[in-house]
This record gives structure tokens, sequence and C-alpha cells, in this order.
């Protein structure tokens, strides 16, 4: 195993996802390679919104996902998300002697359980002592992260990110210093965000969501469509990558968070935060921008981040563009989870050669001279992915994948 | 490595903030949640600012730059908070809206400052800060994580000083809340006899508390920040017992070399068993003192109580207010706390 600049070492040994296009990894791979969309009419929720604004459900219900999860009825859908896919997770990384290794869990998520709590508030408004406490008592985002900690059998270190729709970027970026400072073998790392009509009606007062599917880097994007899902790594540290039988997936080498300090909810026309983020990432990794072969985007499909994150590629990529796409336009922007499921698409790419294609792209945005992929492909040889994920309040993360060498 | 604390800066219910002297006059209250004392807001930040920022917002930028006029650092190479509820009050507004008004003709001005990621965004925005930014929101171990990673960031060199902060406000309906869920007392306690009122329940509490952290010395440091360590639903209070001992060991210590130990007790009698428990076998010897008679009980309290040690630690010597009767320098302080049984979490502090 070759060391990088980046040591000691973090790899990634399992990963799973539950988006609108699959309810595990397998699933949304399949999907993605023949080009089907999640979303559709809003069926969970019960909104004023549900024949206007499209949306990526995870095609289970509650109940389905109690059923698989065995997590008490009423747990909020944001934990049986999360669970569905750190479990995936965790059995995917094959780790036989977890319980005597040094384990935690880096969750992230923006509204913790807030799809409770929206069903409790009706009550309370009207009456202080009204309303179920049952379905407040897990609206912390923190309450979520131990709720699946706790059925995963995690106790050595539990944290949750909320840095809008960066968090679980972060959480992964965290989750990985850990591990390289000593204090962790492995870690479960992403984040999970369940629809809610609190999110659903915020970015519709913005007035960024778009009443057809989605269109990102295309010139006539509209906003975007909100999505729901988890996604999960399983970090592990270069010992426990040793004694594992399975082929490890990929290594972690390179991470940056940067701040656009430009405005609360819009980012900068220069793409500041996003420019900072993927330039650190890739100092980190000791990679120049030639070594990157694929991006997977923020791509959220509003005018204001499109331009933005074009901006900041071209200032670091021009002339020479890697291929990118963003398969937002398959998940919708899942917030909190987009990240980890995004990591995971990433991760993907690496192992199996692979570019997304970017849904409904038919006119590419006319202030840059690249473009993002409209077809699925499978290259020979893919050895370092780009993820970005940027968020409210100017939060930019970037993370760098790369393929194991030597 | 060694990690200095260059400033602080806290808005609490009791007088913290700005030119005030350490504790000198409690401020004493008779409900069961002490409300911080907002500073008159103009004089550090922009009134066109103010208008649209929510209280806990205010308390967190205001905390957030005195602390880093007092640390003599325009702008920090890293800004991170840890708080457990975000912003409530912005959250009810929008959902009180969403609801009212059946989804309809809602201002997003709530919603956007709503995100838990709201004041760290706001302090990179007023100072033009694009470096490294973070928000935790784990409950009781929120501004712990937050702390952790300010500690790793200045280990990796990555930045040479971090503005950490701990902030959670309380609003008329998480009261409400929380106190169907027993959280509070059912009568009304004054907050100084906290601890001598024998029933359920404690009192709520909030503020914000901010620290500039740096890997480089300087002439005003307030203390030396030595360790931290979390811990997640011990098994037993022998356990707890044990995971203190073990701290201590792991910095060379024993319970004998620590001047002064500041624990989390809120007054809840079944809460506080443990505390009892401690202070008769491994704190026997110590000299100990609680602060949530102070600031109320909220999951980043335990921020207040860095506060405290960094300026009992700068003084040499604790509040008469608080019980504290020694004479003998304060050199080096264990802060144990616990949030609800739940999240455990030990900070050792030295003086410079």
């Amino acid at each position: 195993m070759q060391l990088t600049k980046n040591t000691p070492p973090v790899f990634v040994a399992g990963v799973g996802v539950v988006s609108a296009i699959g309810n595990n990894a397998a699933e949304c791979l399949s999907s993605l390679e023949n080009y089907k969309a999640g979303m559709g009419a809003i069926t969970h929720l019960e909104t004023l919104h549900n024949e206007q604004l499209p949306v990526a459900e995870v095609k289970l219900s509650n109940k389905d996902l109690e059923d698989i999860t065995r997590m008490d009825s009423g747990t909020s859908r944001t934990a049986l998300l999360s669970m569905m896919a750190a479990k995936e997770a965790l059995l995917d990384a094959g780790i036989d002697n977890i319980s005597s290794l040094r384990t935690g869990f880096v969750s992230a998520n923006t509204v913790g359980g807030m799809d409770k709590t929206e069903q409790f508030y009706a009550d309370f408004l009207s009456d202080n002592k009204k309303g179920k406490l049952r379905d407040v008592i897990n609206h912390e985002c923190g309450k979520v992260t131990d709720l699946v900690a706790d059925a995963l059998g995690i106790n050595s270190y539990i944290s949750t990110i909320s840095t809008a729709c960066s968090s679980s970027a972060n959480a992964i970026f965290f989750a990985a210093r850990l591990i390289k400072h000593g204090m962790l073998d492995v870690a479960i790392a992403g984040g999970a965000d369940a629809l809610t009509k609190f999110t659903l009606n915020g970015f519709n007062a913005l007035m960024i969501l778009d009443k057809e599917y989605c269109k990102p880097f295309d010139d006539k994007r509209q906003g975007l469509n909100l999505g729901e899902g988890a996604g999960y790594v399983v970090l592990v540290s270069a010992r426990v990558a040793m004694s594992l039988k399975k082929n490890l997936y990929c290594e972690l080498t390179g991470y940056c968070n940067k701040n656009d300090a430009y405005h609360q909810t819009a980012s900068s026309p220069d793409g500041t935060g996003p420019y900072l983020a993927m330039k650190g990432a890739l100092a980190l990794s000791g990679l120049q921008p030639s070594d990157v072969d694929y991006i997977n985007l923020h791509g959220t499909a509003t005018q204001n981040n499109d331009f933005t994150e074009g901006t900041a590629i071209k200032r670091l990529f021009d002339p020479k563009y890697p291929p990118m796409s963003s398969t937002k336009s398959f998940t919708g922007h899942t917030l909190g989870a987009s990240g980890g499921i995004e990591a995971v698409f990433s991760i993907f790419s690496i192992i199996r050669g692979i570019i997304y294609p970017t849904l409904r792209l038919q006119t590419p945005m006319h202030e840059f001279t690249f473009s993002a992929e409209s077809f699925f492909s499978v290259k020979e040889d893919i050895r370092n992915v780009l993820s970005n994920s940027f968020g409210f309040g100017g939060n930019c993360t970037s993370l760098v994948f790369s393929k194991i060498t030597g | 490595m060694k990690i200095y604390i260059r400033s602080v800066a806290c808005i609490s219910p009791q007088e913290t903030f700005g030119p005030v002297s350490f504790l000198v006059r409690p401020i004493t209250n008779n409900g069961n949640f002490l409300k911080a004392i907002e500073p008159a807001y103009e004089a550090i930040i922009d009134p066109r600012l103010t208008r649209r920022m929510s209280r806990i917002i205010k308390m967190g930028v205001a905390a957030a730059m005195e602390c880093l006029s007092k640390g003599g650092i325009p702008s920090p190479d890293a800004i991170v908070t840890g708080t457990a509820y975000g912003c409530l009050e912005d959250t009810g507004i929008f959902l009180s809206q969403l609801i009212r008004q059946g989804e309809q003709m809602l201002s997003p001005t709530a919603f956007i400052q709503s995100t838990h990621n709201s004041v760290g965004a706001q302090i990179a925005l007023m100072l033009k800060c694009n470096g490294y930014n973070n928000t935790f929101v784990h409950r009781g171990f929120s501004f712990e994580s937050a702390l952790l990673d300010s500690m790793m960031l200045l280990e990796e060199k990555e930045s040479e000083n971090v503005l950490l902060g701990g902030i959670d406000e309380m609003t008329d309906a998480s009261f409400a809340i929380l106190s169907r869920f027993g959280l509070y007392k059912n009568a009304p306690v004054s907050n100084l006899s906290l601890f001598h009122s024998k029933s359920a329940g404690t009192i709520g509490g909030e503020g914000a508390a901010f620290f500039l952290l740096s890997s480089e010395h300087s002439q005003n440091d307030y203390a030396q920040l030595e360790g931290l360590t979390t811990f997640y639903k011990p098994s037993s209070r022998t356990g707890i017992a044990r995971n203190i001992a073990d701290f201590i060991n792991a910095h060379s210590l024993t319970a004998g070399e620590i001047d002064l130990v500041i624990t989390g007790k809120n007054g809840d009698q079944n809460h506080d068993k443990v505390y009892d428990f401690l202070h008769e076998s491994i704190f026997t010897n110590n000299a100990v003192i609680n602060y949530k008679c102070l600031c109320g009980e909220y999951p980043t309290a335990i921020s207040f109580a860095m506060w405290l040690a960094a300026k009992i630690l700068n003084d040499g010597k604790a509040p008469a207010i608080l019980g504290y009767s020694g004479n003998k320098q304060i050199k080096r302080v264990l802060i144990y706390n616990n949030y609800l049984g739940i999240h455990h979490s030990l900070i050792l502090l030295s003086a410079i």
C-alpha cells in the first residue's frame, strides 16, 4: 500500500444508500445506468403542494421502513432512512470483530425529526398542553443519530453535523480525521434527511423549486426538486484495512471545508467558496486538477448554484475539464443526505469506472465552454473523483476519493 | 502540542458580558428558566443586521465579535460552533406560519435563518471569513464535538487560531415542551438554592460562550486546554468513575493534583445522585463547585463551565458565590458534566 501525502490513510470498506432511485446501492446503480429518475408526485407527505411540485421520495412507507429496520413504530422517517443505509454500509464492510474495535457513528441531517414535529406542532399551536409528546421526542438532529447508533450498537464515538446541504460531506470528512488522529478504528459516516413540509415550504417560499423535473447545468434550468434518502460510507484505518478479507473500495485522499462568506442563501458570482473547497481538497490529496477523472457536481439546478459552481470549476480547471455530472437529476436534492449519497456514487464511479449522466440536459449553460455529461459511460480507469457539496450559510465542502494504488 | 485559550466571551443569565466584575453579584431568579441577559447590540453589530436576526444569532454573533476583539484576531482561521437545538425561534416562527397559513403565502425569512449553521454562517459573513466553518448538533455532545474539531484543526496545523462557540436558546415553545417532558421543577425555585431543593427536575437555561483557541502562546492567554473526552450512556456509576480515573491517568495526573472540579449538578435529585456518588468517591479530597445555578440546564451548558474555568484560572481563584472557600491558587481545573445521564464529558484546563 502506497502512502500519500495525506497520511495516515483512510480507506472506504463499505457503502450503503437509500434514495428515490433505489432502496440499496445495487438498485440505485441500476437506475443510474438505466436513466431512471426518482421524481414523481408526492405520496407520503400530506401537503397542499402535492399536485404542483414533483419530489424524489424513497419508495417505501414509514411502515415498510419500520418493518425492514425493526425500529419502533412512530420513529422519525429521518432515523428510519438513516438506519436503512447505515446498516447496509456496515454489513457491506464485512468487519467481523466490530465490537472489539473503536467504532464511531458520525451522521448528518438538517431538520432531525421534523417530520413528526410538524404533526405535533399543529395541535400544540392551538393549546400548548396538546400534541402527542412522542411526536416531538425525537426532534433534535442529534436524537436521530443516537437512535441509529443505539440500534447499530455503536457507542465509542457519536456525533452529528448540520451545515445545511454540505452536512454529510462534513460528517465523512470529520470521521476520517477521527481515524487519522488515532481516536477511532472504524467510522460509519454520512447523513440522512426525510422530506418534510417544513423544508418543502421553505424552499418553495424561496422560489427555487422547479415545477417540472429539474435540469442541472442546463441553460433553461428552473430550480431544484427536493428529495430524501440517506448515504453512508464505512471508513477504516490502515490497520483495520489490512485485516479485512474483502477488497477495499478506495481511499479518501482529500477533503476541504471553506465558507463562501457572501450571503446566507445565495452563492457568490465568482465562486469563491466552491473554488477554495475544491482547490483545498486537491491540494490535500497531492493532486493536480488534471488528475481528476470525474466530478460529481453539487448541481442543484438552481440558477444561482450551477452558475457559481460552474464559475469555480472554470477557475480551477480551464482549459481542460474532466467529465462531470449531477446525480441530483435522479435523486433530487436530498439536503443533509446529499453528500453521503453522492459519496457512494463517487466511490462506485471509481470501482466500476462509471461516468453518470445528467438527465434532461438539453442546452448546456451558455456561460461556459464545458458541459455536464448526458450519457452513462464506462471508462477504463477512473483514479480520482471529486465530490462537491455546498449549502446555505456559505458552507462549501469537497471530497476526493482515489483508487488504491500500489 | 499546547492549545491556549486566548480570549473568552459569554452571554448568559448572569452579568458575564462586557466590562463587568467576575460573578460578584449573582442574578437571582425564582422561575424555572434563567433567561440570558442580552447586551446592547448596537455597539457590537450593525443595527441594520440585527433587525433581521433572532435572539440566538444576535447572542452568538455578539459573543463571537467580543471574543475576537479581546483576542486581537480580526478574522480567525476557522469557526466551529455547537448547538443542540439550533435556531428554535425561527424554526417555531416558520412552523407556525406554515400551519396557520395552510402552506400559503409564506415568507422565507424565518426558514432561511432556521438552519443550525446560521450562527457560524453569520459570523463568517460579517467577517468575510472564507476559512473552515462547521456546526455540530449532537445534543449533550454538541459543544464537545465542536471543541474536539477545533483541537484537531490546531493539531493538524490547518489553523493557528479557531473561534469556538457553544450556543443554545430557549423559546416559550421549547420551555413548554421540555416542561411537559418533566425536565423542570414543578414548583418555582430560586436558582441560588437550586441544590437544596430536594425535588425532581431542574431549571432551564441558555447562553452563548465563545473562545478563541490558539496554538500560539500570547501575553493575555486565559488558560491552557489540556484535554477532552466524552462517553456515551455508561452502564453504571462505577463505570463513570472509571472513565474519569482513566482520563486523569491519561494526563499523568492523580485526582489530588486537580485543584478544582466543576461539575454539572443541576438540582434534580435523581440526576444528581451520580454527582454525589463521585463527590464521595473519586473526588472525595477535591474542592468541587457546581455551575448550573448560574446558567440553568441546557445541552451546551458545558460551554458556560469552560468559560467559568478559564476565568477562574486567569484569576487564580473561584468566585465566592459558588461556595469555594479554598485559598490556594487554582492551577488545574477538571470539568465533569453529563446531559440527562446520556452524554458525559470531561474537559481539563490548566493555568498558563
